[in-house]
């Protein structure tokens, strides 16, 4: 790249479409990057940037309100704001975004950001009907936690992943009886495996919720004006509800793709390792670039898969990715490759997570013990480390990613004062691997991995 | 004269990921970060003008760095019209 070229990337017209954690870090960061041409943000929400974690905890729960959980802006970043404003076209050879009022707004450079949403129930099974929530949005979190707000006598959530169960837990909090349906035999086990979620379902237990395993929900009925009243289960029984919670994982938001070429649908938009979108062709497509819950994209540590990582960390660092490499040539662009991490909150732990657990085979207990409140579990795939989980015990993570980092073996040696004296490791137990039955997803699951990729409750 | 932009309320966020629960952030803002069952921290984005000072403090005394301050002085991005 000429040192004029190079220049040019830093002017022109960029577009942002989704304007939320990706969209505005990716902003900020092509600021940072030196970008001075015109920067617009698109977003449908007609709020500023939001943080959407607290939605399922403390905004739930009623400690936090939802007009105080907008994200900092870190800098200045003279963009043009259209809030409110859905894209819903988009022309590749004619560098042209659409919008629903009809504009049409032109690029030199496009990022795409527009995330995933919760996945919704059937109408014929009594999606429709008043009081059947899901929780994604501000909007989301006031409806539902209005709805608790009137003291129903029971809620149900379909769904035990990270979602259900902070919902679940919420709703303990407010002194709210749950049922929570789990169409696998544990909590979380599509993320985490069955070893951990069994450790899981007592978390469930404790507080008393009435958890039911291996059980679907076949439908939900309303009464004459269109309320929720009853729940059909899988196992024949019945029961009245007012409030139920669909927490069954989440869709990419790429319908407004259609038509453009992209090698895009409900499981995200395909990138290369360096956020450049990829067309049906399989040929990355130059000036279209992808970040955050949208994205699926090759990593080097987990060879042979797309990922697709709905976790706010990620958001953040492809959307720097993404931003660096849009301001720069072929040559200098760098590949997006950092090590998965998250956190939730529920039940009154604080789960933390590095490394992808869900492709593992096998997981040991390296310290404490899952009956104890904390502890630390390693994943291990074909003799190698690729995942840990820690239970209150945050600050031992870090020197758990440098290992996953360096490839290190599994079990790992470690020497922790508070492990085990011999290192046991057992199958992972996660659902459908050794029957071949389908994995379940749920946000914040690395949905991509699934060998089914079709499953959805 | 230099008249200089109005301050922008102040917002926060707090990585997660990062963050170690070593509590100097409830410590030094007790109004704004708490804990919520033994290690999950919980805190207020938009906590007020009034406790400034003692967020400033707290991000600065976190050992992580997991808080990340407003620094932007422009005024926050409205939408115009339409919606979903
Ligand atoms: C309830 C809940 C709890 C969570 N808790 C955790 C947690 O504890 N830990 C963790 O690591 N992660 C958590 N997450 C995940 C985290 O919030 C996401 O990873 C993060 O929000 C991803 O950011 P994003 O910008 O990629 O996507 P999004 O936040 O989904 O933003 C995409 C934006 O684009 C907009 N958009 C979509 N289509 C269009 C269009 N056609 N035109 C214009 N705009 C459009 C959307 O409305 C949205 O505003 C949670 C998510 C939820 C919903
Ligand atoms: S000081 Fe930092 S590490 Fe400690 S609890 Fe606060 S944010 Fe977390």
């Amino acid at each position: 790249m000429t040192a004029a070229g190079a220049a040019g990337l830093r002017t022109g017209r960029v577009v942002v479409v989704g304007a939320s954690l990706a969209g505005l870090r990716a902003a900020e960061a092509l600021r940072d990057e030196g970008f001075t041409g015109e920067l617009t943000l698109i977003g449908d929400e007609p709020h500023e940037p939001y943080d959407r974690p607290p939605l399922s905890k403390a905004v739930l729960s009623g400690r936090l309100d939802s007009d105080h959980i907008a994200l900092p802006r870190v800098r200045d970043i003279g963009a043009r704001w259209l809030l409110g404003t859905p894209a819903t076209g988009l022309d590749v050879p004619g560098r042209r975004v659409e919008l629903a009022d009809g504009r049409s707004l032109g690029y030199d450079r496009l990022l795409i950001a527009t995330g995933t949403r919760a996945r919704r129930w059937p109408v014929q099974a009594g999606g429709g009907l008043e009081g059947v929530h899901v929780l994604r949005t501000r909007e989301d979190a006031e409806r539902l936690r209005g709805a608790l707000a009137a003291g129903p006598r029971r809620v149900l959530v379909v769904g035990a992943g990270f979602t259900g169960g902070e919902v679940a837990s919420s709703c303990r909090e407010l002194g709210i009886p749950v049922t929570v349906t789990q169409r696998s035999a544990a909590p979380l086990a599509g993320a985490l495996g069955g070893v951990l979620g069994r450790a899981a379902a007592e978390w469930y237990r404790e507080v008393g919720v009435d958890l039911r395993l291996n059980t679907t929900v076949q439908a939900l009925e309303g009464d004459a004006c269109g309320r929720l009243r009853r729940a059909v289960l899988s196992d024949g029984t019945a029961m009245p509800v007012e409030v139920a919670v669909i927490a069954t994982g989440a869709v990419a938001n790429t319908e407004w793709l259609a038509g453009s070429g992209l090698a895009a649908d409900h499981r995200g938009v395909v990138s290369e390792g360096d956020c450049r979108a990829v067309a049906g062709s399989g040929r990355p497509v130059e000036d279209v670039f992808v970040a955050g819950d949208v994205a699926r994209w090759p990593h080097p540590l987990y060879p042979g898969q797309l990922l697709r990582l709905d976790h706010w960390d990620n958001a953040v660092a492809q959307a720097r990715t993404a931003a660096y490499n849009l301001t720069r040539g072929p040559d200098e662009r760098r590949d997006h490759q950092p090590l998965p991490a998250f956190w939730s909150q529920q039940f009154g732990r604080y789960l933390k997570s590095v490394g992808v657990p869900a492709v593992a085979d096998r997981v040991v207990v390296t310290q404490g013990a899952l009956d104890q409140r904390q502890f630390v579990a390693a994943y291990g795939l074909k003799g190698r480390l690729v995942g840990v989980v820690s239970v209150d015990s945050p600050r031992v993570l870090d020197g758990y990613a440098a290992l996953i980092e360096a490839r290190a073996p599994f079990p790992p040696r470690l020497g922790a004062t508070d492990g085990p004296d011999r290192l046991e490791p057992v199958d992972a137990g996660f659902p459908g691997r050794a029957a071949g039955g389908p994995q379940e997803h749920d946000i914040r699951t690395p949905s991509a991995l699934a060998p089914a990729q079709t499953a959805h409750r | 004269m230099i008249t200089q932009p109005p301050p922008q309320p102040l917002r926060l966020v707090v990585d997660l990921n990062r963050c170690q629960s070593y509590g100097q952030c409830v410590y030094a803002a007790p109004t704004v970060f708490r804990f919520h069952g033994e290690e999950s921290l919980e805190y207020d984005y938009a906590p007020g003008d009034g406790v400034r000072r003692e967020v400033e403090r707290a991000a600065a005394a976190c050992p992580v760095q997991a808080i990340t301050l407003s620094g932007a002085t422009e005024p926050a991005p409205v939408a115009c019209g339409g919606g979903r």
